[in-house]
């Protein structure tokens, strides 16, 4: 009986004398949540635009931020770092579609996929060999202190990201929808055959899509690197971010950015209000089982493409 | 010349029907036997038996389990180490439960039980499928692992958190093959007895109609229901028994390798080494289990070795960080150049000696 009510009792008479405190959480979770998001970003790019489920874009997360830490810690400006960075990404994408997806075209998902594990290996190694497996301060100049707002406390970091990545999505549909690579990009996404038909380098368009990738990974790297510190666990992240790409659907950049909301939300209230029931840390596996409950009502996520079989 | 079936008539369906229909394939398969029964045990010291050929053939059984499930019934799971660490605590409930129940019986049981709650997890596969149903298998890895570390229940209260096997003799016997006192011979010889009959079960089903089934839901699932292939009990039934094989390979692990029960040992790192060694092995392949285990527990040993080995003197952790690079790198050279797996590679070379010394 204790067990029950601790389940459907408890959790929501705390949420009713504190319905402040519910708030908190919930905002709490919604900018964790962007966070999220910012990764799911770089596994839908890919995704779309190749069918290849990157498996890798955690490690490139944490490249990225490796790399940006470590030439900042050599004494370089964060712009040059930045920019420095910025071009790393770009070789590693043009390395990655020469040296591996264009040796694969035309085998089955499963062996790219693998394929992208191996990468992830490989990325892994290669960032803490060259700059060391220490963990990396990364201070970009945001406050992590909480500010009152209406009642309610924010941390000023987590607004922060959260605009970050409203910006970031803003450039991403203008990069998509007004200019000529976007067109082509888009044209890939929606079928190869037929892109390649009306002359569309397939080969840049991959490698493109992978640069912008690891753009995204960049920008999310610096977000959870300040956050968290530039650290191994980093390339974990992604995990996350899987759960938030089936529930959101593997093609939908809306899909990324509201998945990770639910996921964020769903993840940090059931942890403070109900994790105490379960013995707690239930957010490792919690946003899976959201999703695998989701799913059985809406196999192809929220904003997926139908899914249409023919025989 | 070497391997040629001309002349080997066939005057039995029994004969017909054999796994091993050419003499040349019997005698290998029995001289490979030979050797892993009698030259390895006799000629290796226990270094060489619990850390190259315990986990060898522990992951070979988890591998044999992953390539029913994705191989040949085509659904793609990462819950692997979840269902092996169902295996390995069952397992280690049974025997501390029951203390009487002879050791064979735990493994079996074990197995089954790992059985039915891989098939639980396996219900969503029959809404949803590809990569979607991989990471909804991720749940079962995290879902699992965490309620093994949470709940005291699963580790009789015990304050450390690990746990160590029960010391049990083979059924009718006094020889210990878990415990302290079991030498490595005995624990070799338990696990690979089981790996070899299971392995035979394991070809048997994916020759017989169950195994057809499965292959047919893999190439293409609607147009196998429209043939009248229930999907919902091949699916599961590809779940049950994958888990099955999963869930014994986590109990050797346990029990026989490393001796003591730990959630860690079986986390998401776990699934993705036996899903590559089923890929670089061969999907649909028994064979390929085998080779794949086998490459990739033998890799990590090797670049470990490596570097001792050619004189040069590099921080071990710059070492470890190299390893991941090139264990990364071998796979994605190993895709691009098979991508059909090392069982493929022994096909050729089948090819090859049939003709052999001749060019054709």
């Amino acid at each position: 009986m204790d067990f029950l009510s601790s389940i459907f009792i408890d959790p929501f008479v705390q949420i009713g004398s504190y319905p402040l405190f519910f708030v908190e959480v919930v905002i709490g979770g919604l900018l964790s949540g962007v966070m999220y998001s910012l990764v799911a970003l770089g596994f839908v790019l890919i995704f779309k635009a190749s069918g290849v489920f990157n498996f890798a874009q955690g490690a490139m997360v944490l490249f990225a931020a490796l790399s940006f830490a470590g030439l900042m810690e050599h004494g370089l400006h964060w712009t040059i770092a930045l920019a420095l960075t910025m071009g790393i990404m770009a070789l590693v994408a043009i390395a990655v579609e020469r040296l591996v997806l264009g040796k694969l075209v035309n085998q089955p998902h499963i062996i790219l996929f693998m394929a992208t594990i191996g990468i992830t290996y490989f990325l892994d190694g290669f960032g803490q060999t060259i700059w060391g497996s220490d963990v990396k301060v990364l201070d970009i100049g945001i406050p992590q202190t909480p500010i009152e707002i209406g009642g309610v406390l924010i941390n000023q970091f987590d607004i922060f990201a959260a605009v970050v990545a409203g910006l970031l999505v803003f450039v991403l549909a203008v990069f998509f929808q007004k200019t000529r690579v976007g067109r082509a990009l888009r044209a890939v996404a929606d079928d190869h055959q037929a892109a390649l038909s009306v002359g569309i380098p397939l080969k840049t368009i991959w490698a493109i899509v992978w640069t912008v990738a690891g753009l995204v990974g960049l920008v999310a790297g610096i977000m959870w690197g300040s956050k968290l510190g530039v650290q191994f666990s980093l390339a974990l992240v992604a995990l996350k971010a899987l759960p938030v790409l089936i529930l959101g659907g593997f093609t939908s950049i809306p899909g990324a950015i509201v998945g990770g909301l639910i996921v964020g939300v769903g993840e940090k209230v059931a942890e403070v209000f109900w994790g105490s029931a379960f013995g707690g840390a239930i957010e490792d596996w919690f946003a899976y089982m959201l999703a695998l409950v989701f799913l059985l009502f809406r196999p192809q996520g929220l904003f997926g493409e139908k899914i249409i079989e023919r025989v | 010349m070497l391997y040629r079936e001309a002349g080997q008539f066939k005057t039995s369906y029994a004969r017909d029907w054999s796994i091993f229909p050419i003499a040349q394939d019997r005698i290998v398969v029995f001289g490979m036997l030979a050797i892993a029964f009698i030259a390895v045990p006799a000629l290796s010291n226990q270094y060489w038996l619990m850390t190259i050929f315990m986990p060898f053939l522990v992951m070979s059984m988890a591998a044999l389990g992953l390539n029913i499930l994705t191989g040949y019934a085509g659904q793609l799971s990462l819950g692997t180490g979840g269902f092996m660490a169902t295996g390995a605590f069952a397992a280690y409930k049974l025997s501390t439960a029951f203390p009487g129940m002879p050791i064979e019986a735990v493994f079996l049981a074990s197995g089954l039980i790992t059985a039915g709650v891989g098939v639980l997890f396996g219900i969503p596969s029959l809404r949803i499928k590809g990569f979607y149903l991989a990471v909804a298998t991720l749940a079962a890895q995290f879902f699992l692992l965490w309620l093994y570390n949470k709940v005291p229940w699963f580790t009789n209260y015990s304050t450390s958190g690990v746990i160590s096997a029960p010391p049990r003799t083979i059924l009718f016997t006094d020889i210990y093959v878990t415990g302290p006192q079991a030498t490595a011979e005995a624990k070799y010889l338990f696990a690979l007895t089981m790996v070899v009959i299971l392995a035979l079960a394991a070809k048997n089903l994916v020759r017989s109609s169950i195994g057809r089934r499965w292959m047919a839901v893999r190439d293409m699932d609607i147009a196998a229901e429209i043939i009248g292939i229930k999907p919902l009990q091949t699916k599961l039934s590809a779940f049950a028994i994958s888990s099955f094989y999963c869930g014994v390979a986590g109990a050797m692990w346990a029990f026989l390798y490393t001796g003591s029960v730990e959630p860690l040992a079986f986390d998401i790192n776990r699934s993705f080494q036996v899903l590559f060694m089923i890929i670089i092995g061969g999907l649909g392949s028994i064979l390929g289990s085998f080779l794949g285990a086998g490459f990739i527990i033998a890799l990590p040993i090797l670049l470990t070795n490596a570097p001792s080995l050619l004189g040069l003197n590099i921080a071990v952790d710059v070492v470890s960080h190299l390893e991941f690079m090139i264990f990364g790198a071998l796979i994605i050279f190993f895709l691009i150049v098979e991508p059909h797996g090392l069982a493929r590679l022994w096909q050729i070379l089948k090819e090859k000696l049939r003709l052999w010394p001749f060019p054709y």
